[in-house]
């Protein structure tokens, strides 16, 4: 390799190229893995999907004429509409709705702060579907309430506004929090002695403080509704929504070259809210000076107040609509025999799976979690600390940013394409509990994958130097020291991946078989044969699994915070 | 003209360019350093000293030119393939670990036996004075200690080069100087060949068996401490160490400048007749003492401004031979008291040719 590099123009020397060590192969060589990894389980399949979508049932290559047939076909374009409409007005009503709750938690001296920060966070830990359940025991045609809607049917695009809305808060509103908790007291102080008023200072200060933060929470929200699919299924009627379009498309009528379409239109708004929302983080970093001062809201009776009854009011709904859930799974038989029993937790004597999808969900979860978390810390790991190699880590790193702009429903439906034929290597893959897990793992590499980064990058560059000086293998330290000290994080990333293996529909629903069926499809399945109360307690299940995760999840981070204080207190 | 040119050179640089895209971190620099000495590689920010002391160690290799360490071209080679201990700014103590664990890390990747790896720890807690420390962790430790700590891992393996970056930096005025009296001792009783980085000039004079001062990518100067104070190679590192007055002239013949209405004698190597020159000379070379009438170098000044500094007073000069400028000059408190010195003040002063320095102008 000494003759091969040309010389510089301006300087006669060979460029010095350097010997990899050890480590460097082993690094790179486990990067690439996990590069190819991400490449063959989301870009392939992706491109597979992109391939079908132009050709015929004969897969004979025919150019845009699907899309052409998508954009003239009256009843397929409207859903696009309703999608649209559906997305915006959920965005609208959730970030006002997270923004003042938010607040509320972050800027009042309101009492019970922790109660509503704890209630706000349920929705993660159920499915999509349960609230479109709820809400068909709250509205429905029996329902205890439906007088409320004054002869509107909760079925259609009511049911999925205020569906949607409630499970996308929380993800609103940790943005928001975020968001809010950074800013600089020092801003309100120049403000008070500027005499500003209140309400100048909310308007010039507050909420351009926190603008970056409410404009991703935006997109976010509307990605997560454009793109889901659980709500609409239940309780959408026969309001058709690109999501179930999809579904409706593949699993109804076998048209995958539609359903391919369809999921190309899904993906374009996906992909231009990841991208905007890219860019827009970037700003945010540059918002947070490191000397600001941490804000300390003071006691305001009239604003304390109006926020507590505020936020009961939320907390109450979602209290609802989880409650609703509850009791419906334990009556015997709605709406003729209101006495409660466990009949409708008997899931063995049920079509959709039974016991046995509960426990596979668990199976997977568990997998998904373990695996999933070794792999994306440790790619993330190589990639955030390995030496050189610029142009592999940045690819690398793309690829791990991909997932987050892919909806799981085109996720799931690119696999079946991918996976399902017999001429891939990996078909062997598919109807197995794996591809569920591969599935899941990609569907929600990027959250993780980021956390891990902020971890690692919280970490001194310099202990991979000083280990190779001491001549330590890279291994000795990632296990010695990058992961104990990284923990919290690693547990974060494994609880995020198990919270979202149970509870996810979209990514699974196509590639489930009957050995492998999940609670959450369980779920739906027994909501659309109309056992909507057996449906109701397994979603239960689901929240009660997740519920009793997040409190191990707790426990287990405080003991190790508490075991090893002695170092990690600087 | 050195004391450590007789030896044989440990580690050799030549022509060390490194370019991070256009810009050029290093320039063509050569460099030698020989066994057992104390080089401190010293610079404004960005001079490109810590770049140099990384391709030494390998973690951002240069991209042109070699480096020969102990005979060894080494210039390719990976961090883990060469051998050096590393003292970082940060200590980059692994703070999961004890002490112990931390000293041990290096030792035992050598696969030696338990109890031998405990003996060199404790041997090296002993070496640098925190024999009781084993088993804390580095966040129950003060900085002065992580920093200890952090010496101690370095040298746990024997390393044959030593390299310090900016080691002392982090910590607060009181223990840096204590330090600095710590790690040079260390450094003469093991013999370990040492390389530091380092922007602060009182460390450099204070530590180094030779400082080199870099500027711009380059080395402007190799020499002891006192060759770098005392003679200058050149305006830059004159400014950058200690303090030094400059005052522009023209040289009016060989062996005598012109600066306002005076003329003086110097040394004026290297420069024509007639060349606009800048004239330098330290504050604590001006004298005020013992100055008979007709004596050589003697110029009228005024007193504007007096600073106490505590053992001696900065006096702020203005004359008609400093032209616009002020002219910085060190009295000693008993000079000031005796003479009573005071603002508006004036007196004759000395500026001895042997310590003053002719550069050529910086605006030609």
């Amino acid at each position: 390799m000494t003759d091969a590099m040309p010389p510089a123009p301006t300087n006669p020397q060979p460029i010095v190229k350097e010997k990899l060590s050890r480590d460097d192969w082993i690094m790179r060589t486990c990067m690439i893995i996990i590069g190819l990894f991400l490449a063959a389980f989301i870009l392939l399949p992706l491109y597979t999907m992109l391939s079908k979508s132009v050709e015929n049932k004969d897969e004979v290559f025919i150019g845009l004429a699907n899309y052409i047939e998508y954009f003239s076909t009256p009843a397929l374009f409207l859903s696009a509409g309703n999608s649209l409409t559906i997305a915006l007005i959920s965005t609208f009503i959730v970030l006002i709705v997270a923004f003042v709750y938010g607040y509320a938690l972050t800027r009042t001296c309101m009492p019970f702060k922790w109660f509503f920060k704890i209630i706000a966070l349920i929705p993660l830990l159920t499915p999509s579907l349960l609230g479109g359940i709820s809400l068909v025991y709250w509205f429905g045609n029996q329902g205890v309430a439906n007088g409320l809607l004054f002869g509107e049917s909760i079925y259609g695009p009511i049911g999925i506004t205020i569906g949607s809305s409630y499970w996308v808060f929380p993800h609103a509103l940790m943005i928001v929090i975020t968001a809010l908790s950074i800013t600089d007291a020092r801003l309100y102080e120049a403000a008070i002695a500027l005499r500003t008023s209140q309400i100048r200072t909310f308007f010039t200060v507050t909420l351009p403080g926190c603008k970056y933060g409410l404009i991703s929470a935006g997109f976010v929200v509307f990605t997560l509704v454009f793109t889901d699919f659980g709500v609409p299924k239940v309780i959408g009627g026969n309001y058709n929504m690109l999501a179930t379009d999809v579904y409706k498309q593949v699993i109804g009528q076998q048209n995958f070259q539609m359903g391919a379409v369809v999921s190309m239109v899904l993906l374009v708004p996906a992909v231009i809210a990841f991208t905007v929302d890219r860019i827009v983080q970037k700003k945010q970093v540059a918002l947070l000076s490191a000397r600001a001062v941490p804000y300390e809201p003071k006691p305001d009776a009239v604003r304390d107040t109006s926020m507590l009854i505020f936020c009961s009011i939320i907390a109450a709904l979602i209290i609802c609509m989880l409650g609703m859930a509850q009791y419906a799974a334990l009556v015997k038989f709605w709406p003729y025999n209101l006495e409660l029993g466990f009949s409708n937790y008997d899931f063995d004597v049920m079509d959709g799976g039974g016991w046995d999808a509960f426990w596979n969900s668990i199976y997977m979860s568990l997998y998904t979690a373990v695996i999933g978390t070794a792999v994306i810390f440790f790619g993330a790991y190589l990639m955030e600390k390995g030496r050189g190699f610029g142009a592999g880590r940045t690819i690398f790193h793309m690829l791990a940013m991909l997932p987050l702009a892919v909806p799981g429903l085109v996720l799931g439906l690119s696999y079946i394409f991918f996976f399902n034929n017999p001429a891939n290597p990996f078909n062997f893959l598919y109807g197995t509990l794996g591809i569920l897990v591969i599935v899941t793992i990609t569907h929600f590499y990027t959250v993780s994958h980021l956390t891990a980064i902020t971890a690692l990058k919280q970490m001194d560059p310099e202990f991979e130097s000083v280990s190779a000086s001491l001549k330590a293998p890279f291994y000795k330290t990632f296990f010695r020291v990058t992961v104990p000290v990284c923990t919290p994080a690693v547990l974060d990333v494994s609880m995020y991946l198990f919270l979202n293996a149970m509870t996810t529909v979209s990514a699974v629903i196509f590639l489930y078989s009957s050995d492998t069926t999940l609670a959450s499809i369980a779920v739906m399945n027994m909501d659309d044969a109309g056992d909507i109360a057996p449906a109701a307690a397994m979603a239960m299940m689901i929240a009660y699994t997740c519920a009793g995760a997040r409190i191990l999840h707790v426990l287990l981070t405080h003991g190790l915070l508490k075991h090893s204080q002695a170092w990690r207190n600087r | 003209m050195d004391a450590t040119m007789d030896q044989k050179p440990y580690l050799k640089i030549e022509n060390l360019t490194k370019n991070f895209g256009e810009f050029t971190a290093l320039n063509d620099i050569s460099l030698e350093i020989y066994e057992r000495e104390f080089v401190c590689f010293l610079g404004p920010s960005g001079c490109g000293k810590t770049t140099l002391l990384r391709a030494i160690a390998g973690l951002d290799i240069q991209t042109h030119g070699v480096i020969e360490q102990d005979g060894n071209d080494i210039s390719a080679l990976p961090p883990s393939e060469r051998d050096f201990g590393i003292v970082f700014q940060s200590y980059a103590l692994f703070p999961n670990l004890t002490v112990d664990k931390n000293v041990a890390y290096g030792l035992e990747n050598r696969k030696l036996p338990k109890d031998q790896i405990n003996a060199r720890v404790k041997e090296l807690l002993d070496l640098v004075g925190l024999p009781e420390q084993g088993i804390k962790y580095p966040a129950q430790l003060s900085g002065g200690q992580q920093q200890r700590i952090a010496l101690a891992r370095a040298l746990a393996t024997s390393p044959g080069l030593l390299l310090l970056d900016e080691p002392l930096s982090a910590l607060d005025a009181r223990v840096r100087d204590r330090l600095r009296g710590e790690i040079k001792d260390l450094q003469r009783r093991l013999g370990v060949t040492t390389i530091m980085v380092t922007h602060d000039q009182e460390e450099a004079l204070t530590m180094a068996d030779r400082i080199v001062v870099m500027d711009h990518g380059l080395i402007v100067q190799v020499g002891t401490p006192q060759e770098v104070y005392g003679q200058p190679k050149t305006a830059f590192v004159a400014d950058f160490i200690g303090t030094m007055n400059f005052i522009p002239g023209i040289v009016r013949d060989p062996g005598t400048v012109s600066v306002g209405q005076s003329t003086f004698a110097c040394d004026t190597a290297g420069h024509a007749q007639g060349d606009a020159i800048t004239v330098a000379i330290r504050p604590e070379n001006i004298n005020a003492q013992d100055i008979s009438d007709g004596d050589a170098n003697v110029v009228d000044a005024e007193i504007k401004s007096l600073e106490f500094m505590g053992s001696f007073y900065r006096a702020n000069l203005v004359g008609p031979t400093f032209g616009d400028g002020d002219v910085l000059a060190d009295f000693s408190a008993n000079l000031v008291r005796r003479k009573s010195v005071g603002i508006g003040s004036k007196l004759p002063v000395r500026l001895p040719a042997e310590f003053v320095q002719v550069y050529a102008s910086s605006g030609s």
